[in-house]
Formats: structure tokens, C-alpha cells, sequence
């Protein structure tokens, strides 16, 4: 093991974001031709191409912009650009649950602040990080249209409302 | 016969338990050999009652809410299933006062019908506006709604006819038709409700506006964070294809409309019509400098109705009933009606729609029946994330567009967000530049950096460092943002700020002692 590297299930890890890193293999790359010719004909396809690849891949592959570049006529800067302008695309995997807590205005009126709070301070994660084992991503959002049953989460795309640390927690068994 | 018993599919419904209990109540059903349907059917927008289950009576459809998983035993064993008195029992649905006193026009058949049902639909008047409309020339259409003085639901409050005529006298070879189902502003959830709870009256609104302007291609663009709403809508779509009411010949007319759905990717700049132009065409959601107005150049360059969700929703009702039907609701040049969105500390909070004019006094004490926690109430933010904070002082306040703005507010997307006395303004004040800073599309200086600096002397205040210089750089700042930025992300963030500032000033006190002491 590298001496940075503390424990078994740290190098585990690293492994693990290693190899998903390396995928740009020839399977990755067809798998993204396949993405972009089949909804290369919509008008405007280059989220839906993007959302698609994510859906598949879990992130956006590094590889995977060269591909769509050359698909759509494109230079590689231009899709990163794009890319990397929107909050839902990610440049690396997330963890294997993924909670996102409201912090827009409603849910704080609620106790949201506290709520984000309780759920940093278990995870010992900040905003927008993984916890080291790789078991839970915790992410911000502003508003899921639950303003009135707040506060309001999402836990691994399933809505929760009036919610506490606790059943977040319970849910995502941590 | 089957029992029908409504379950709503509604995320607001679902994220209280609503799928859990419609599985439970299924469960037991089929132990206890009763025969029932269950529907899942769009939430009424009472939300302190959800899970709110309905039961199809001979003395008509009754309610019990909220209910949770532990109620289904003893509901079956009051004969729930032939509207039996339970404590959860609300009575027939339609005499619940909070429904009963509301003008839904837009929200008609919400939570009434299956979403999915075009019979159901059909069953409760649907498209007879549609079928008035092609009847109609473009004109007449344009007409109706300049008439009916709808103005635009999304924010800005800009007449929808008149959006309508410029795109219907533009000439190219392909139009579209734009619908911003884009809804960040917290404190907001209508576009939500209807997509998921009454889909076909967004397709029969946006095949209308698509006879009045000519255009023959629709998208609906909305976020990520509505999965269910894209999934009915998707449905809806799927369905009024296979029945000819979307396609090339929409109703046996000759003419043609159709419709495909577009996710954003969690960006609030995109709800802006330009950065959503940009954002649909792939590119970075940035915003784009008017003129050319979208109306002229917008999707791929052609001319592009945007409009919002609600905006398209309410066009049915004025081509079914008329302009004046419509236009006689509501106050001064704010027509017809607006669903209210009450929400966050409120203890009644759901959607009310009703004619523009009620106090915002009557409608977070009366309506929205004060806080969840009991507490006074200290502030009300409407208009979303870029509105005003209002003091009780200011509960005489009309909803209206202009009297909103004379007390220097405005009304957005129709979002009220109640805070008890527990609220920090100088936090929520810190709070509209934070998410202007996150937001921003980083266009424009005022908004990209003066959002951050305003962060930072709002923490520098707060701890104390120059108190009176802190403010008076707040103010400065606030204006150089309203006054130098592109959209109204930038050029509104100051609205929350200055309120917050002006009416509560006691809060912006340095926290010296506070921070001392944690
Ligand atoms: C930052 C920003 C966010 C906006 N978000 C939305 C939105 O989510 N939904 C919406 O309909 N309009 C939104 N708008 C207003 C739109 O730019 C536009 O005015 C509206 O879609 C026009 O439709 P309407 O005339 O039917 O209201 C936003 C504007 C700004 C500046
Ligand atoms: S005000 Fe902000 S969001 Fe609007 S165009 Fe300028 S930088 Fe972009
Ligand atoms: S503000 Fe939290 S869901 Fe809308
Ligand atoms: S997303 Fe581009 S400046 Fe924030």
C-alpha cells in the first residue's frame, strides 16, 4: 500500500475510484456512441445526451466528452463547458446512497438549517462530499417543490417530507 | 363493483407516505376479500392533511387524512370503505372549507381525476376548450386571451396575449411553443401539482397556444427534481398521441402539434427564458441579452412562446368559458385567478387558488391558520427566493401586481413562505446573496462578485466589525446589483436583502455577545 494510504479499506477505495477512472476503455466509448446516436436527432441533444450517459455511468466519464465532442461537432472544451455548468452532472461517482436535503427558504423555516447540520456533524461530511467509505453522498438542493411538507429531502431519488436526522439517517441505515 | 379508493401519486402526498399507504390499503383489501379499486389520483394541495384518502360514496367522494400506515386496521374496522366515521374522517371532500371557499379555475379537475384518464378528463369538460379553439382563427384565440388579461404566471407578470401576437405575426418556417416548467423558486410547487395531477390541461393550453401562433412543436422544460411530474407528463403525452389529440391532426382538424418533455439539470438560471433557451439548445445556461426577444428569435432562432406552467393551464378555461368569465375574478389589472402556495411554518399549507385581491393578512392567518409551531409570525417571503420579506405591518397588502410592487415586493410564482419569530433576518439576508452566488449564470459582475462580497459584509457585520459602514456597503451593493445586472437573479437578490434590512432592522445588530458565547 502507499504510505498515504492509512487502511485496508482506504486502499480498498482507492482501488475502487481507480478503476472507475480508468474505464475509458473501448466498452465505455461504445457504450457513449450509442448514447449520442440514438437521440442525436433531437433537437438540441446535448442534455438529454449528457443525462443518458450519467443514468448509465453513475457520472460523466472523462472519456466519455470526447466521444459526445466528436458525435455532435463539437470541441471537447465546449461539452466540458456544458458539462461542468450544471449542478447534476458529475465528474466522479457518488457514494452508494445519495441524500439530498432541501436548504431553500420553506425548509428552513422549518429547521432545515439544523437538520443539515445533525447530518454533516453524523456523517462528518460537508456539503457536496462522500463519506470516506464511500457508502453516502450528501448533497444541497434548493427547493423540491415540497415547500409545504417541509422539510423536505430526497433519498436516492425518493422523496421524503417533514423529515428528521434520524429517519434520513435510519433510511440510508447509518 | 369495485370500490374506488384515491390515493394521491402526488410527490408532496407520496414523500408523507402516501405509496406506503396505498400499499397497505391494498394488502388488507384483498385479506379482508373487498373489492377495491385504487386510484392514484393528483393531490387536492391540502398538504396538512395528506396522505389525504378518498372513499367513492353514494353521498359522494368522502376523505380521511392524514393517514399513515397505522391507521389502515382500525379504518377498515370502522367500514372506512363505505365512508364510516373514524377520528380521520373530513366529511365529503368538496365541503373541506379550505376547498369549498377557493375559485379553482386553473386547478378544476386536480386531484378530481385520474392524471393519466383522457376519458376522465373528457368526463370533467376537458377540451371543450380546445375544440372551441378550432373553431377559431388565430386572431380570435389571441384575442380571448389578451382579453381575459391574463398576464404571465412564471414572474414577470407580462401580458400573455401580447407574447402570443408577436409570435403569431412573426413569419418562419418552424415555431415553437416553450413551456417553463422550470419552478425553482422555493416556496413554489404549482407547476409540480398540475403536471403530476392534471397533465392534460398543460397539452390542451399549449396545443391552443400552438393554433393561435402557428407553432407546431412544444417542449416542456422542467427540472430534474421532478421526476414523477416528467414521468406523467410523459404518460399524458403518450396517451393524447394514441388518441389523436396530439400528432398531425390534433382532433381531426388537419392541424398538427406535438409535444416531447426536457429535463434541466439543476441549475435555477435556466428558469430565466433565455438561459433555458440556451440550456435546451445544449449549451451552458447562460443568459442571453434582450433583443432579440425569444418571441422573435428564440429555440434554434425561431420565434418561441415561453411561458410558464400556470400561464398555459389557464388558457383551457378562458377558451371554454370565455374572457370575461375569467377576467371578472380578481383586482385593478391583476385578472382572474392565482394559485396561492403557502408553505413553510404555516399550519394549513397547500395550494389555494383564488382571485387576485385577498389581503396577505388573510392569507397566512385566515387561509394558512399562522405557524405549524404556534408561534407569532414574524416575516413572510413572496415571491420566491428574489421576493421581499414582509412584516406583519404590511399583512394589508392586496395580492396584486402593482400593490405588491408600490411596498418595493412582488408577487413571482405566488409563493408565500411563513417564518415564526424564531428567524433570523440577518441570516436569511446572508442567505439571498449565498444562493445568488451559487446561482448565478456569471454573466454579469454585479451579480457573479457582488453577491459574494455581499456574503462577506453581512459576516462581518455579524461579527461586529464596523456595524454602520457594514451597512451602508450593503445598501450600495444592492443597488449596483439591481441596477447593473442582465436577469433578475442579479437584479432582484436586493429585494429580500433591503426588505430584510428596512423592516427588521433590530436583527442586524452586530452578534458579538452570541458568538462569544456558542
Ligand atoms: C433567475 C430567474 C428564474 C426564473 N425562473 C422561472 C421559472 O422557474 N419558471 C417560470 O415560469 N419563469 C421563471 N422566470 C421568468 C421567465 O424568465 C419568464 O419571464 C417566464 O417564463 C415567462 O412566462 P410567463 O409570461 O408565462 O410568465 C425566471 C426568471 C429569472 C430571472
Ligand atoms: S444577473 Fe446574474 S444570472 Fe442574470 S445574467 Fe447577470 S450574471 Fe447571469
Ligand atoms: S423550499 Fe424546501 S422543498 Fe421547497
Ligand atoms: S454555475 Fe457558472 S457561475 Fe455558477
Amino acid at each position: 500500500m502507499p504510505d498515504n494510504v492509512h487502511n485496508k479499506q482506504e486502499f480498498d477505495n482507492m482501488l475502487e475510484r481507480e478503476a472507475c477512472m480508468s474505464e475509458t476503455t473501448e466498452d465505455q466509448n461504445v457504450r457513449v456512441a450509442a448514447i449520442c446516436d440514438q437521440l442525436i436527432t433531437l433537437e438540441g441533444p446535448l442534455l438529454p445526451i449528457l443525462h443518458e450517459v450519467q443514468e448509465e455511468f453513475g457520472y460523466i466519464p472523462d472519456g466519455a466528452l470526447q466521444t459526445i465532442a466528436k458525435k455532435l461537432n463539437l470541441s471537447r472544451a465546449e461539452v466540458h463547458g456544458v458539462a461542468s455548468f450544471y449542478h447534476d452532472f458529475r465528474e466522479e461517482k457518488a457514494g452508494k446512497h445519495v441524500i439530498k436535503i432541501c436548504r431553500a427558504e420553506a425548509c428552513q423555516a422549518m429547521g432545515a438549517d439544523a437538520l443539515g447540520d445533525q447530518i454533516r456533524r453524523h456523517l462528518k461530511v460537508d456539503w457536496s462530499q462522500t463519506t470516506a467509505d464511500r457508502k453516502i453522498t450528501l448533497e444541497p438542493v434548493f427547493c423540491l417543490g415540497l415547500c409545504a411538507c417541509a422539510p423536505a429531502a430526497m433519498i436516492d431519488g425518493k422523496v421524503v417530507g417533514r423529515v428528521s436526522a434520524d429517519r434520513i439517517l435510519q433510511k440510508v441505515g447509518s | 363493483m369495485s370500490i374506488k379508493v384515491y390515493v394521491p401519486l402526488d410527490s408532496g402526498s407520496v414523500a408523507l407516505g402516501a405509496d406506503d399507504v396505498a400499499a397497505a390499503i391494498a394488502a388488507k383489501a384483498s385479506k379482508a376479500g373487498s373489492d377495491v379499486k385504487i386510484v392514484r389520483n393528483g393531490s387536492f394541495g391540502m398538504y396538512w392533511l395528506e396522505p389525504m384518502v378518498e372513499v367513492e360514496t353514494p353521498r359522494g367522494r368522502v376523505a380521511y387524512g392524514p393517514v399513515s400506515t397505522d391507521d389502515i386496521d382500525a379504518l377498515f374496522e370502522a367500514d372506512f370503505l363505505t365512508g364510516g366515521p373514524h377520528k380521520l374522517y373530513l366529511g365529503r371532500t368538496q365541503d373541506i372549507p379550505f376547498l369549498k371557499s377557493q375559485s379553482r379555475l386553473t386547478f378544476q379537475r386536480c386531484g378530481i381525476v385520474d392524471p393519466v384518464s383522457l376519458d376522465d378528463y373528457r368526463a370533467n369538460d376537458g377540451l371543450t376548450g380546445l375544440e372551441n379553439a378550432l373553431k377559431m382563427t388565430d386572431e380570435e384565440i389571441v384575442k380571448a386571451v389578451t382579453d381575459s388579461g391574463l398576464r404571465g404566471r412564471g414572474g414577470a407578470g407580462f401580458p400573455t396575449g401580447i407574447k402570443w401576437n408577436t409570435v403569431r405575426e412573426a413569419s418562419a418556417d418552424q415555431k415553437y411553443i416553450v413551456c417553463n416548467a422550470d419552478e425553482g423558486d422555493s416556496g413554489t410547487f404549482a407547476d409540480r401539482m398540475i403536471m403530476e395531477g392534471e397533465p392534460f390541461v398543460l397539452i390542451e393550453g399549449m396545443i391552443i397556444a400552438g393554433l393561435a401562433t402557428g407553432a407546431t412543436k412544444g417542449y416542456v422544460y422542467t427540472r430534474s427534481e421532478y421526476p414523477t411530474a416528467i414521468d406523467v407528463m410523459n404518460e399524458a403525452i403518450k396517451v393524447a398521441r394514441a388518441a389523436g389529440v396530439l400528432g398531425d391532426n390534433v382532433l381531426g382538424s388537419g392541424k398538427a402539434f406535438d409535444i416531447e418533455v426536457r429535463m434541466g439539470a439543476g441549475a435555477y438560471v435556466c428558469g430565466e427564458e433565455t438561459s433555458l433557451l440556451n440550456s435546451m439548445e445544449g449549451k451552458r445556461g447562460v443568459v442571453r441579452a434582450k433583443p432579440p426577444l425569444p418571441a422573435l428569435e428564440g429555440f434554434l432562432g425561431r420565434p418561441t412562446v415561453v411561458n410558464n406552467v400556470i400561464s398555459l393551464c389557464s388558457v383551457p378555461v378562458i377558451l371554454e368559458k370565455g374572457a370575461e368569465y375569467y377576467r371578472d375574478y380578481g383586482m385593478g389589472r391583476s385578472r382572474g385567478t392565482i394559485p396561492i402556495q403557502i408553505a413553510g411554518n404555516v399550519k394549513h399549507s397547500g395550494l389555494y387558488e383564488v382571485g387576485f385581491g385577498l389581503t396577505l393578512g388573510e392569507i397566512v392567518e385566515q387561509i394558512g391558520g399562522g405557524t405549524a409551531t404556534g408561534r407569532p409570525v414574524k416575516a413572510v417571503q413572496v415571491g420566491g427566493p428574489l421576493g421581499a420579506y414582509f412584516p406583519k405591518e404590511l399583512f394589508d397588502t392586496p395580492f396584486d401586481y402593482e400593490e405588491f410592487a408600490k411596498r418595493d415586493g412582488l408577487i413571482g410564482h405566488a409563493g408565500v413562505v411563513v417564518f415564526d419569530d424564531t428567524v433570523d433576518m440577518m441570516k436569511q439576508a446572508r442567505f439571498a446573496m449565498e444562493f445568488c452566488a451559487i446561482e448565478s449564470c456569471g454573466k454579469c459582475t454585479p451579480c457573479r462578485i457582488g453577491s459574494i462580497r455581499g456574503t462577506e459584509v453581512v459576516d462581518k457585520l455579524e461579527r461586529g466589525e464596523q456595524p454602520e459602514l457594514q451597512i451602508e456597503l450593503l445598501r450600495d451593493l444592492c443597488e449596483t446589483m439591481k441596477f447593473g445586472s442582465l436577469c433578475a437573479l442579479g437584479g432582484f437578490t436586493p429585494y429580500p436583502v433591503l426588505s430584510a434590512l428596512t423592516h427588521f432592522p433590530d436583527d442586524f445588530k452586530p452578534r458579538a455577545l452570541d458568538i462569544a458565547a456558542e
